[in-house]
């Protein structure tokens, strides 16, 4: 059982149950650069809605003042000394990319790219 | 008189805010082990974490914290615990497809910067983020419209970065330019960065907005690709006159972002906002928060060497002039102060010293190669009256063509002896018998007259005699 | 099914000279060649590699030197640990063909150990799954069940070593991914205190949750391989800067005097003979010495929801680098973007997809708050209820996984069933604690179950007493 008070969401909060239109869907799949054909849009508008109309219990807490929590061991300052180290075989690494030429990578026009 | 203050049209004046851009002077990138080196063959200076690779993980550089907080501090910021987060893009020359940066907690936060007629500037934040990689468009002039494609060189990418964000404070193009000199001289003088618009290690986008005085900020453009302060300010100046003349036409300003271009002299539209990036900022995984903490603040700016405004007053100070004059602005921006300073104190003179250095150093670094010491010999020697400043000038090219020197024996190799009153005396003779006409009208009291007189004993020794005491001796034989 | 019963046989005849480490590398291959082709725990058979490996340590010894904690043992890793050289896939189409240039520093140190790698293990597509049914190389069957999925995402890794491909393998841990399938497969998985275990060369799922950890069959081998991988490493900033403390003393100590909690409001959903393995479980401590104590967590059942909103955020970034640039596969097209749609789309599979989704929309303007910031606050109120019990009680036990091995085919449509089998080990990945399961008892068909001990930040000694404990009472590893 639940010990803690119930708390509401405040009104600026969008609660986790808002359930998702498939527009959103399209714009997430654009920004995460993912081609979806219009199947897998549908299955992913019905998906996403239900896992997070399942993830809503989280609704009923009352976190306001809770600090988020980043990282599970907390360290703070970890820093190197500002000395080289080995770097890559320049060839190895250009070998492996699906498109090089003159030492660099090479990509089609980059057009498009904002959202 | 400058127009540092004063920026308006039709009514109308411009609000400005700079982001600034600098490249650490690390031996390292930020987050790895790989040389922080400009001009290297493309895609040499990688390792797993400047590529992105995949199980890459990124473990941040000291040295770069140390430069950061020099600079925050130099810009009288205050420096805060801070975190790192990602910035997601995706663009061919961002490795991981986010930008380890730094949002909601900067390391810096809350300074400002003084430039002339004591108007300050604030600035938000100066906080630590990742520099990207370099593309090169193929084709299409170049330019991304109409490229064939693009190469990627990855070098660049990881490189540290301080991006330095004022407050809208700027009103007028000179104040922009003062901005971004005098940030530059801090950071050159501190040693974070070198600072060069045209390599690209500083770079500078500017939030332009325009408004009535006294009005609620206006809508604003954010300008990129000005690659020199002189850009800067036509960019500026383009872009306000560009907005008030669509609010003069009724047309509303869209918030967007503009690109400067060079050879037209107009800024055009880059992308709107309504599809600008959405970035997901979240905390970096991966990085450990940073708290710098009171002692290692403390002894950064403890260490903090002199800023380049304290250099000016101190040097105005020394030599009698104007903290703004340009002799002094121009010897600290070549950071040879503490050499006029230094001759100056061997044998007074500072004011000499200061003109010399400035018209015969231009070319020599902070540490010139004229020992100090033979340069206060040198002045001396024209202050006590020994040397004309003809033969001043001539010894000042000799030292500096030797990278120093004996003055006295130079002086003597040149046949630069002091005349004797006696010989003098014969040369003053000597003009008065030659031009009686000019002597009666500087008696009959003819200033003018005198440089005839002077000139023939300028002649008669070929160019040996003091002008000094030249024009005493006329003025004693006048009577 | 081996002539040894456990890694520590091995080490000890091949550093005697008892037998060859090829012998023993020979009688895995021989079991890879008689069953392989049916289990598929591996994406690749290093057999060259290995019997070249398993030849440099028999001339080692055979020259005197003393080669390892781990001379001559045959272990498997996850195909998620990088390999110099050596195809590391993930089990996605997107990295087909990558050789990593350089290795996991797991991979470093175990090498450096004696450890002989036989090859690298399937898993569900990136460590999304629970069942490696997402692998784009087809499912791993459980060994003692072919008709059962061996659990996930670690499934190949739990697998080989049940199989008898390995002596020992690593698998990694975000949310389960050890555990479950060490449950499913009846071999000991332990899932380290976060930054025990360097994550350098890990290829993220979701960073502040991986842990790399040892499968193996009894308690005191995973000792032994966590004792070989631990430590901390500069090169991950995320590692603990402290010596991992010892294991052996752990494996007789017994669990006299300690006080093992019982959660009394776990979430609901083992199964029956899941909840009575657990009960009994408990009987055999009680009955060793140990106090056991009801204790409350009411965070635990927001697990599930945190875990699947904070894994996915980090995952949609960390797998953002997979864009057909610097490695790995692209499907051409005309532009940039439509490039990186195209090789994504085709690249990832459905449940990669679907989390990278969920992930992006977690962290979008506007959902930020609402979804990832809400989520790393119920982690708090996690970490805070752990530590609350921690107070009072020296480790607790749960089950591994609500049930014994499943068939395949049976929660693939519906992955909110399938995140449902997470649900007891999701907990200390979020808050960082270690956590591990031991075969006790078994189900159905006599498939075995796993009971899953967890334990306070670097609580391992106190965690393997009580699994060394439970073992004895099961009498020994479940084969």
């Amino acid at each position: 059982m639940l010990n803690r008070p119930q708390g509401t969401t405040s009104g600026s909060l969008k609660s986790v149950s808002e359930q998702l239109d498939r527009r959103a869907v399209e714009r997430v799949a654009k920004l995460a650069r993912l081609e979806l054909t219009g199947e897998e849009l549908d299955e992913a508008t019905t998906r996403l809605a239900g896992m997070l109309a399942h993830f809503a219990d989280i609704d009923a807490l009352n976190l306001d003042d809770v600090e988020p929590m980043t990282q599970p061991y907390e360290l703070v300052n970890v820093m190197r000394d500002d000395a080289p180290l080995d770097t890559l075989d320049h060839d190895e690494v250009l070998a492996a990319a699906p498109d090089a030429s003159d030492g660099r990578f090479g990509v089609p026009p980059i057009l498009g790219l904002e959202l | 008189m400058s127009d540092v203050g004063i920026w308006t049209h039709d009514g109308f004046e411009m609000v400005v805010g700079l982001e600034v851009h600098v490249e650490l002077a690390t031996n390292t990138k930020l987050f790895s082990g790989a040389p922080n080196r400009f001009g290297d063959d493309p895609n040499t200076n990688i390792d797993p974490v400047s590529l992105g690779l995949p199980g890459a993980l990124p473990v941040l550089n000291r040295q770069a914290v140390e430069l950061a907080m020099r600079i925050g501090l130099a810009l009288n910021c205050t420096v805060q615990s801070c975190t790192f987060a990602r910035k997601n893009y995706f663009y061919p020359d961002m490795p991981k497809a986010y930008q380890i940066s730094q949002y909601d907690r900067p390391l810096n936060i809350d300074g400002h910067l003084e430039i002339a007629d004591g108007i300050v500037i604030g600035i938000e934040r100066a906080h630590l983020e990742e520099d990207t990689g370099k593309s090169t468009h193929i084709g299409g002039s170049g330019r991304i419209h109409g490229s064939e494609g693009s190469m990627i060189d990855f070098n660049r990418a990881g490189v540290p970065l301080v991006e330095i964000v004022s407050r809208p404070d700027i009103r007028s193009p000179e104040q922009a330019r003062q901005y971004v000199n005098e940030l530059r001289a801090i950071l050159v003088e501190i040693g974070a960065s070198d600072a060069r618009m045209e390599e690209g290690s500083m770079r500078v986008d500017a939030n332009v907005s325009v408004r009535r005085p006294g009005e609620e900020f206006g809508t604003r453009c954010e300008i990129k690709n000005v690659n020199s302060v002189r850009s800067l300010g036509r960019a500026i100046d383009y872009e306000a006159r560009r907005q008030i003349a669509m609010i003069s036409d009724g047309e509303a300003i869209r918030q967007e972002t503009r690109h400067w271009d060079e050879g037209d002299g107009r800024t055009h539209t880059l992308r709107t906002k309504e599809d600008a990036d959405d970035y997901r900022y979240f905390p970096d995984p991966d990085l450990v928060p940073l708290d710098p903490g009171n002692e290692w603040i403390e002894s950064v700016r403890a260490n903090l060497p002199m800023l380049p405004a304290a250099r000016r007053t101190r040097l105005a100070e020394m030599t009698g002039q104007s903290a703004a004059a340009e002799a002094i602005a121009t010897i600290v921006e070549r950071r040879q102060d503490d050499y006029v300073i230094a001759v100056a104190e061997i044998a007074g003179g500072a004011d000499r010293v200061l003109i010399h250095v400035k018209e015969a150093f231009s070319e020599q670094g902070s540490e010139p190669t004229v020992p100090a010491a033979d340069l206060a010999a040198l002045v001396a020697m024209e202050v006590a009256g020994e040397l004309t400043s003809t033969q001043t000038k001539t010894l000042l090219g000799d030292l500096v063509d030797q990278g120093g020197g004996d003055p006295a024996a130079m002086a003597a190799a040149r046949g630069f002896e002091a005349m004797d009153t006696s010989e003098l005396d014969g040369f003053v003779d000597a003009a008065i018998a030659a031009d009686p006409d000019a002597w009666a009208k500087f008696c009959a009291g003819d200033g003018k007259a005198m440089g005839a007189l002077v000139g023939h004993v300028m002649k008669a020794s070929r160019g040996q005699a003091d002008g000094k005491a030249v024009t005493a001796m006329l003025n004693a034989r006048k009577g | 099914m081996s002539g040894f019963q456990n890694a520590r046989s091995i080490v000890e005849a091949v550093s005697t000279g008892a037998t060859s480490a090829v012998d023993v590398l020979s009688e895995h291959l021989a079991r890879i060649d008689e069953r392989e082709a049916e289990v598929h725990a591996f994406n690749l058979v290093l057999r060259e590699e290995a019997l070249q490996a398993a030849q440099q340590i028999d001339d080692r010894i055979a020259a005197g030197e003393v080669v390892g904690p781990l001379a001559g043992v045959p272990i498997a890793l996850k195909d998620n640990l990088c390999t110099r050289g050596i195809p590391t896939t993930c089990s996605s189409k997107i990295l087909d063909g990558w050789r990593p240039p350089y290795d996991a520093t797991v991979v470093s140190r175990l090498a450096n150990s004696g450890a002989v790698f036989v090859g690298k293990t399937n898993l569900d597509e990136f460590a999304m799954g629970s069942s490696t049914e997402n692998s784009a190389f087809g499912p791993t069957r459980n060994p003692l069940d072919t008709s059962r999925v061996p659990g996930g995402s670690s499934g190949g890794s739990a697998a080989a070593v049940a199989a008898g491909f390995a002596a020992m393998s690593l698998g990694s841990d975000t949310g389960g991914s050890i555990r479950q399938p060490a449950a499913l497969c009846g071999l000991v998985g332990v899932k380290p205190t976060y930054g025990a275990v360097s994550r350098l060369g890990l290829i993220a799922f979701a960073s502040s949750l991986d842990q790399i950890g040892p499968f193996t069959h009894d308690v005191a081998d995973a000792a032994l391989l966590l004792e070989s991988i631990a430590g901390h490493d500069p090169g991950d900033s995320t590692s603990i800067p402290q010596p991992f403390p010892s294991l052996s003393e752990s494996l007789t100590r017994g669990v006299d005097g300690m006080r093992i909690g019982r959660i009394v409001d776990l979430p609901a959903g083992a199964d029956a003979e899941v909840v009575a393995s657990v009960d009994r479980a408990f009987d055999v401590l009680a009955s060793a010495g140990a106090e056991i104590v009801d204790v409350s967590i009411p965070a635990f059942t927001y697990g599930l929801t945190a875990y699947y909103l904070i894994a996915p955020a980090e995952a949609s970034s960390n797998l953002a680098r997979y864009d057909g640039v610097r490695f790995g596969s692209r499907v051409e097209a005309p532009d940039t973007n439509s490039m990186y749609m195209a090789t994504r789309g085709e690249g990832f599979g459905p449940e990669v997809k679907r989390r990278i989704m969920l992930g992006t929309y977690a962290l979008s303007a506007g959902y930020y708050d609402a979804y990832y910031g809400k989520a790393l606050k119920v982690r708090r109120l996690m970490a805070e209820d752990f530590a609350k019990v921690y107070q009072s009680v020296d480790a607790l036990i749960t089950p591994a996984s609500p049930s014994v091995a499943f068939p395949f085919g049976s929660k693939t449509s519906d992955p909110l069933a399938m995140y449902l089998c997470d649900t007891y080990t999701i907990p200390s990945n979020l808050i960082g604690h270690p956590a591990m399961s031991v075969p006790f008892g078994s189900g159905e068909q006599d498939l075995p179950i796993g009971v899953q001990v967890l334990a306070p930040e670097m609580g391992e000694p106190t965690m393997f007493a009580v699994a060394a404990e439970l073992e004895r009472a099961a009498g020994g590893s479940h084969v």
